[in-house]
């Protein structure tokens, strides 16, 4: 329990320093109460299916013979607001300067970010979900939060 | 829940009030409607407002949040939309909510760049936010309800804050007993009986104010204050000569400051709108003459309607109303109407749906008001002939909302650096070549801006098509009139509107920047009582009886203020929704259909709660909220969350009965 508590924290810890979270997250998760007890999992559950969503979105577009500019930076921007809305801190910055590839109409270098954005969405997918089974994990073993 | 199940008994209680004030958040129950397309933002947006205590209905897509906001006039009090969204602009869901609910409209995005800020601020929404949003944010947004309504009081009980404040002094000390003692049924109520009580001592106290009924700007009723206006001359037109001139009985010296300022707000506006519609100006010149014959001196209008014509740079508007503010230092007046009518610009479709806020407005009377309005603004050359004088400047272009709000978003900077960069003022001077000559027009000249939001709207909504079938008729000459008889309720609902807006606007303006604006606008605004009225209002009365007004002002929020009283009933609102509804229909669209709208038709609705009192009490809340504007503020200043929620047994407009709340 208290390794738990421990890993639970060091990792938590770690997706800060890396940047993967950022604060915003932190406000998710003190949003959680006991009327919403899994509401962090479901936002970003919600997040996820959301910008698999976009991502195939983005792919699609930019694999169009004529790039509809206008449509990807609608997505990015989309995509921008729902990762940042969470905290998916790289996720955003992947975005930002995916959309000013697509400010200057570089459908190149657009391909480039939508790699990056994917990139960096999965890993935050990954960490996330690692998160979450720690967190049951120490919650199974009795463990409350918040934590420290 | 169990914070606000104990707030609500020791509320009963009622010698708990403080407790529940300590333990309640003051604006609780607030009625927000979220729209996002995102469903991360929109989840996560929903659980922050819930955690603040509101009442969260979201919608992921605007068309129906319109029509969740059409159906229920009544159900909301503050709308939060996200910029970006794939069926409709957030720009112009705030346009529409403007104009046919004017309830207050937050922007989000996680667009941060300027110039979609200013567009935002220039559409009048009452605030910005960027994504992510922090719910420390949201806590606060009640503030642009309250806000709102305040600005809508100010304007119309501008010169009754003595009488308020004499009322408050006399009524204080029962107040609160009665406060008190009639927990049972909810302070809110017994606080809107207060007021009810006030204003009626008020009324008999002061003699020569007369009961406070909400007057209704007929359009002889406007006809007659244009016409004082002009006589005194823009710079001369304060409300007790104005007053003295129309000669009305049963008219007070404040309905006449309210009507006054949106009228100034009018003017400005209709100045700020640039050269965007010549073609409409053109159409609209033809009809001006016929309808507005008797309209000779509408300085303001006519430099309204010059502008309109182009002839001017919509630029000498701005440099106009620059010079305005700049002398708002000394006129509080001034400086409300100048950021007033920046709203009028933007919200130029609240001033349209005003009417549908105000009870009842005679349609027809208001509609003659929208006809005098529309000709000064269509006729620049008559105009100009009349006033020549005093307005060589604005040239109103009532063309095109993007000119106006250009010229409103100059204004909002103006107002907004009024104090603080002056420079701004200088720079919309020159770029207006220094045509600016009429300061004083957009002060003094609030008929015009009744009259020309409607013309304004009607040119708005021909060229942006925002305005949607509101607008339409007002594109042409002959509809000019139809515009104006379908309009008139409209527009005499958007003279109170234009002063709330502004209100809100320049909070909003002012409210992206920093704090220490706030508290100048406030500075600047120039209650003369404000706060002062406030801080004595907040001690005396029991912060239930804030909470009240804020309550009221919440379920009020999007009736338009009349002077006086707010006596827009729910039921009432409904049928001005459902005339004006009809009047859309008549104006070639129909956007409401039928009052019931399917609210939850498809997209994510949660819950809208449309609470409808019955009108008495409804209108007991406005009244209460006249009076309540003041204890309002002071329990929002000095309490700001320890006011306890507004929880009403009574099922307050809009205001869940504590169970309901979430906790």
């Amino acid at each position: 329990m208290e390794q738990l508590q421990r890993k639970l924290a060091e990792y938590t810890t770690s997706l800060y320093n890396e940047k993967i979270l950022d604060e915003q997250f932190i406000q998710l998760q003190q949003l959680q109460d006991e009327s919403n007890p899994d509401f962090v999992v479901e936002v970003v559950s919600l997040f996820f299916e959301d910008s698999e969503r976009l991502l195939n979105e983005l792919a699609k577009a930019l694999n169009q013979a004529n790039v509809d500019f206008k449509k990807l930076d609608a997505h990015v921007h989309q995509m921008k607001g729902s990762s940042s809305s969470i905290g998916a801190q790289r996720v955003q910055r992947g975005c930002i300067a995916f959309r000013n590839y697509c400010d200057d109409r570089n459908v190149e270098g657009c391909l480039k970010c939508l790699q990056q954005v994917k990139n960096e969405y999965t890993l935050v997918k990954n960490k996330l979900e690692t998160l979450f089974k720690l967190e049951k994990q120490f919650v199974d073993a009795g463990g409350s939060f918040p934590i420290v | 829940m169990n914070l606000v199940a104990s707030s609500s008994v020791s509320w009963k209680s009622n010698s708990n009030n403080s407790d529940r004030v300590e333990k309640n958040e003051f604006p609780a129950g607030l009625r927000v409607l979220v729209v996002d397309d995102d469903p991360t933002c929109l989840m996560i947006l929903e659980k922050m407002l819930r955690n603040c205590h509101y009442e969260v209905t979201k919608s992921n897509r605007a068309e129906i949040a319109l029509s969740m906001l059409r159906e229920n006039r009544n159900g909301f009090d503050i709308v939060i939309s996200d910029v970006h969204m794939p069926d409709m602009d957030g720009f112009k869901l705030l346009e529409h909510v403007g104009l046919e609910m004017d309830l207050p409209v937050i922007m989000m995005s996680a667009d941060d760049s300027k110039d979609v800020v200013m567009k935002g601020v220039t559409h009048g929404a009452c605030d910005y936010l960027i994504k992510p949003v922090r719910i420390e944010a949201l806590k606060n947004i009640w503030q642009h309800v309250i806000r709102k309504k305040k600005h809508e009081w100010k304007d119309k009980d501008f010169e009754q804050s003595t009488n308020v404040e004499d009322g408050d002094q006399h009524q204080k000390p029962p107040e609160d007993v009665d406060y008190s003692s009639s927990a049972n049924e909810g302070n809110w109520k017994s606080s809107k009986r207060r007021k009810e009580e006030e204003d009626e001592t008020e009324e008999r106290d002061d003699t020569s104010t007369l009961k406070k009924p909400r007057v209704v700007w007929s359009v002889e009723l406007h006809q007659q204050f244009v016409q004082a206006v002009n006589q005194l001359g823009i710079d001369k037109a304060v409300p007790k000569k104005i007053l003295e001139l129309m000669n009305v009985p049963g008219l007070t010296r404040e309905n006449v400051a309210s009507h006054l300022q949106k009228y100034r707000l009018y003017l400005r506006r209709l100045s700020g709108v640039s050269q965007h519609q010549n073609g409409l100006n053109d159409s609209f010149m033809g009809h001006p003459e016929a309808a507005y014959g008797t309209m000779t001196s509408f300085s303001g209008l006519e430099l309204q309607a010059l502008a309109a014509t182009g002839q001017l740079p919509a630029q000498s508007l701005a440099t106009f109303q620059a010079a305005a503010l700049g002398r708002s230092a000394t006129k509080s007046a001034i400086s409300m109407p100048l950021v007033d009518q920046r709203n009028l610009f933007s919200f130029e479709n609240p001033k349209l749906r005003y009417p549908e806020g105000q009870q009842q407005l005679n349609n027809s009377n208001k509609q003659i008001n929208l006809l005098h309005g529309i000709p000064t603004t269509m006729e620049p050359k008559q105009l100009a002939d009349l006033h020549q004088s005093s307005q060589s400047f604005v040239p109103m272009n009532m063309q095109g909302n993007a000119r106006m709000q250009q010229n409103n978003a100059l204004l909002m900077h103006m107002s907004q650096q009024q104090q603080k960069q002056p420079s701004r003022g200088q720079m919309l001077n020159e770029s207006n070549n220094g045509q600016v000559s009429r300061p004083p027009l957009s002060m003094s000249q609030p008929l015009s801006s009744n009259g020309i939001p409607a013309a304004i709207l009607s040119r708005n909504g021909i060229v942006d098509n925002v305005r949607g079938p509101v607008y339409n008729p007002v594109s042409q000459a002959s509809s000019m009139v139809d515009f104006s008889l379908n309009q008139t309720t409209e527009l005499q609902n958007s003279f109170p509107l234009v002063s709330s807006n502004s209100g809100m606007s320049t909070l909003t303006s002012k409210r992206l920047i920093p704090e220490e604006v706030n508290s100048d606008i406030k500075g600047s605004r120039g209650f003369p009582v404000g706060y002062d009225i406030f801080e004595e209002l907040h001690q005396q009365k029991s912060q239930d009886w804030g909470i009240q007004n804020v309550g009221s002002a919440f379920g009020a929020s999007d009736h338009s203020s009349i002077p006086g009283t707010l006596d827009v009933s729910p039921s009432m609102l409904v049928q001005q929704g459902i005339s004006s509804m009809k009047k859309n229909g008549q104006n070639g669209n129909s956007p409401m259909g039928e009052p019931q709208l399917n609210l939850f038709s498809g997209g994510n609705l949660l819950t809208v709660k449309a609470e409808q009192l019955p009108d008495t009490s409804y209108q007991s809340n406005f009244l209460l909220e006249q009076f309540g504007q003041d204890d309002l503020m002071s329990a929002i200043l000095k309490q700001q969350e320890s006011v306890g929620e507004v929880e009403t047994e009574f099922g307050f407009d809009g205001y869940p009965p504590l169970d309901n709340l979430p906790v």
